[in-house]
């Protein structure tokens, strides 16, 4: 679907030059929510405005849906525009036109007629759940009601691509957890493929099937979230996953439980894309004569399902706790590790 | 009484004055507000980072909006005397001090809708860039309504100006309050006329500046 292949961006700042965007090549699937994460001053933000051109590359090529972005003339890249809808932290939206206005904006520029447009404008108020407050200006509404309005004008000429600039770092967590929503949403229903860029990595744990991490200008890791999160492999990406998961100084703890415990065994239980996590305690000690005692986990929901670890103490007929352990072993997708055994 | 406290101001001669300064003001104004926009845009779009980023354009333009803004008006109009006469065939009356008072105001102006399409968010301009907008959309559905309360309260700060400068314009022979005040008051040494000259033009300004205000304020849905 897209395709970028060595593409670079250097700034030239009084005899200085800046590479912002170094050498990249990626590929993005068709339908898919692919997240980019990076540390202020990593290039995602002249990344993401590369891809609609909105600055133009020193080098390299872009592809969206086989279209050479980078060959177009001036006029072809107005038309192949409106099929990128863009997004952007701080909503950008026309303080003199109220909602439906800014909403019908780019059908304006696409030269839509008038009826049209208003019909169009109507869906795209009912999708992103504005009804109520079409004819309200942008200075009336809260900050989650205007990303609304600016996911609505983005997608009101069916764009092929979305790009989301940090569209929810200037929102608070509730609100970002329901533009996030919205954005899952609008992905599954338009079979839409959404680029993300942000420097939060719960927001690419909630939503994005894949992830390229940046540093300096370059994808320095990338592959599905599920991966980067069991085994990240750079450091950065390593302090992004202990933003979600916190680190190991909590094993401090744990051996602190364990020297304590005098019954059954303590085991660590890893989930990994296991969707039924909540069951998963329930069902064994129902299958299985166990009592089970959590005594410590992070648990996180990425789009894949669950991911993170688990530390309980199982108590029960010493057969049973094995048959048990053999259960999750065999049945479940869990990793089980037995860590100590009491008995 | 009044009469009493003003002997020698004939009502029908104030009414006169009055609709001439009006009639030069307006009329210079639209010019002005045309000229002004054309020159203000011209000026950011060919400045640094602009959308038609052109340095000798923007420094000729520059150049010339800052030297006839140097100029004091009332020797302004002294230089445009012939060029007056040939425009107008005339240069004596209000439509001969039209074509100064807007060379003379429409630079002035030009400043103040270049400040005004500056303050306007980078970020909508390029929201309208990222939709696929042309130039002229950009121009006539973005820069211009975006700035619109500061291009009202410019052309309210510039009328005013005009105002006076039509003042300036009546004592070389244009007409109006001004050339009122300056002839049959000043020279004549009726000083009543002066004070009720001054009195209109201060109720005129006084408008203008009550009207632009609440426009502005209407228009403004920051
Ligand atoms: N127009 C420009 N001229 C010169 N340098 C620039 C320009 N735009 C960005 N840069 C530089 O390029 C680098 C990458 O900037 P960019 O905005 O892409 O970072 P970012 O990853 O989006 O950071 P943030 O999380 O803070 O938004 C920075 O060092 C920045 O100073
Ligand atoms: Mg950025």
């Amino acid at each position: 679907m897209i395709s970028i292949e060595g593409l670079s961006k250097i700034f030239k700042q009084d005899n200085k030059q800046l590479k912002a965007v170094d050498n990249l090549n990626l590929k993005i699937n068709q339908g898919e929510i692919y997240g980019i994460i990076g540390y202020s001053g990593a290039g995602k933000s002249t990344f993401v405005r590369l891809l609609n051109r909105l600055e133009e590359p020193s080098s390299g090529k872009i592809f969206i849906d086989k279209q050479e972005i980078t060959s177009l003339k001036s006029n072809e890249l107005r038309l192949a525009r409106r099929e990128i809808g863009m997004i952007f932290q701080h909503f950008n939206l026309l303080w003199s036109r109220t909602v439906k206005e800014n909403i019908a904006f780019p059908l304006e520029i696409a030269g839509i007629s008038k009826d049209k447009r208003e019909k169009r404008v109507q869906e795209l108020i009912d999708l992103v759940g504005l009804s109520g407050r079409e004819n309200a200006y942008p200075s009336q509404l809260s900050g989650g009601q205007k990303q609304r309005v600016g996911i609505a004008r983005a997608l009101a000429n069916k764009p092929k691509v979305l790009l989301c600039d940090e569209a929810t770092s200037a929102l608070d967590p509730e609100t970002t957890n329901s533009i996030l929503e919205l954005l899952v949403d609008i992905n599954a229903k338009m079979k839409l493929t959404i680029i993300l860029i942000t420097h939060e990595m719960h927001v690419i744990r909630k939503i994005c099937n894949r992830v390229a991490v940046m540093e300096n200008g370059k994808v320095v890791e990338q592959g599905d979230v599920l991966d980067v999160f069991q085994k990240p492999q750079q450091a950065v990406t390593k302090k992004f996953v202990e933003q979600v998961m916190g680190n190991d100084e909590d094993n401090e703890m744990i051996n602190q439980l364990i020297a304590n415990s005098t019954t059954g065994k303590i085991l660590r239980l890893q989930f990994i894309g296991e969707s039924t996590n909540q069951a998963l305690i329930s069902e064994v000690s129902r299958k299985f004569n166990v009592d089970i005692n959590i005594l410590q986990g992070k648990i996180t929901q990425t789009q894949h399902g669950a991911f993170g670890t688990l530390y309980v103490q199982m108590n029960g007929e010493k057969e049973v706790i094995e048959q048990a352990c053999q259960f999750i072993v065999n049945e479940t997708s869990v990793e089980l590790e037995v860590i100590e055994n009491a008995i | 009484m009044l009469s009493d406290l003003f002997p020698n101001v004939k009502a029908e001669d104030m009414i006169e004055a009055t609709y001439e300064t009006l009639y030069m003001t307006i009329l210079s104004l639209i010019g002005v507000i045309i000229f002004g926009i054309l020159l203000g845009l011209l000026l950011y779009l060919t400045n640094k980072n602009g959308i038609w980023e052109n340095k000798y354009i923007y420094q000729i333009t520059s150049a010339v909006v800052n030297i006839f803004r140097a100029v004091p008006f009332i020797i302004l109009i002294l230089l445009l005397f012939p060029f007056t006469g040939f425009l107008m065939g005339t240069v004596r009356g209000p439509n001969a001090a039209i074509p100064a008072l807007i060379i003379g105001s429409a630079p002035f102006y030009a400043r103040l809708v270049e400040i005004a399409l500056v303050e306007v968010d980078k970020g909508v301009v390029e929201a309208a860039k990222s939709m696929g907008a042309k130039t002229k959309t950009i121009i006539f559905k973005v820069l211009l309504p975006e700035s619109m309360p500061a291009l009202v309260s410019g052309i309210t700060v510039t009328a005013i100006a005009l105002i006076g400068y039509t003042a300036m314009a009546g004592v070389i022979g244009a007409g109006g309050l001004g050339n009122r005040a300056h002839y049959y008051g000043f020279m004549r040494r009726d000083f009543d006329v002066v004070v009720v000259c001054t009195i209109i033009i201060v109720i005129i300004v006084f408008i203008f500046q009550f009207i632009g205000d609440m426009i502005s304020k209407r228009i403004d849905k920051r």
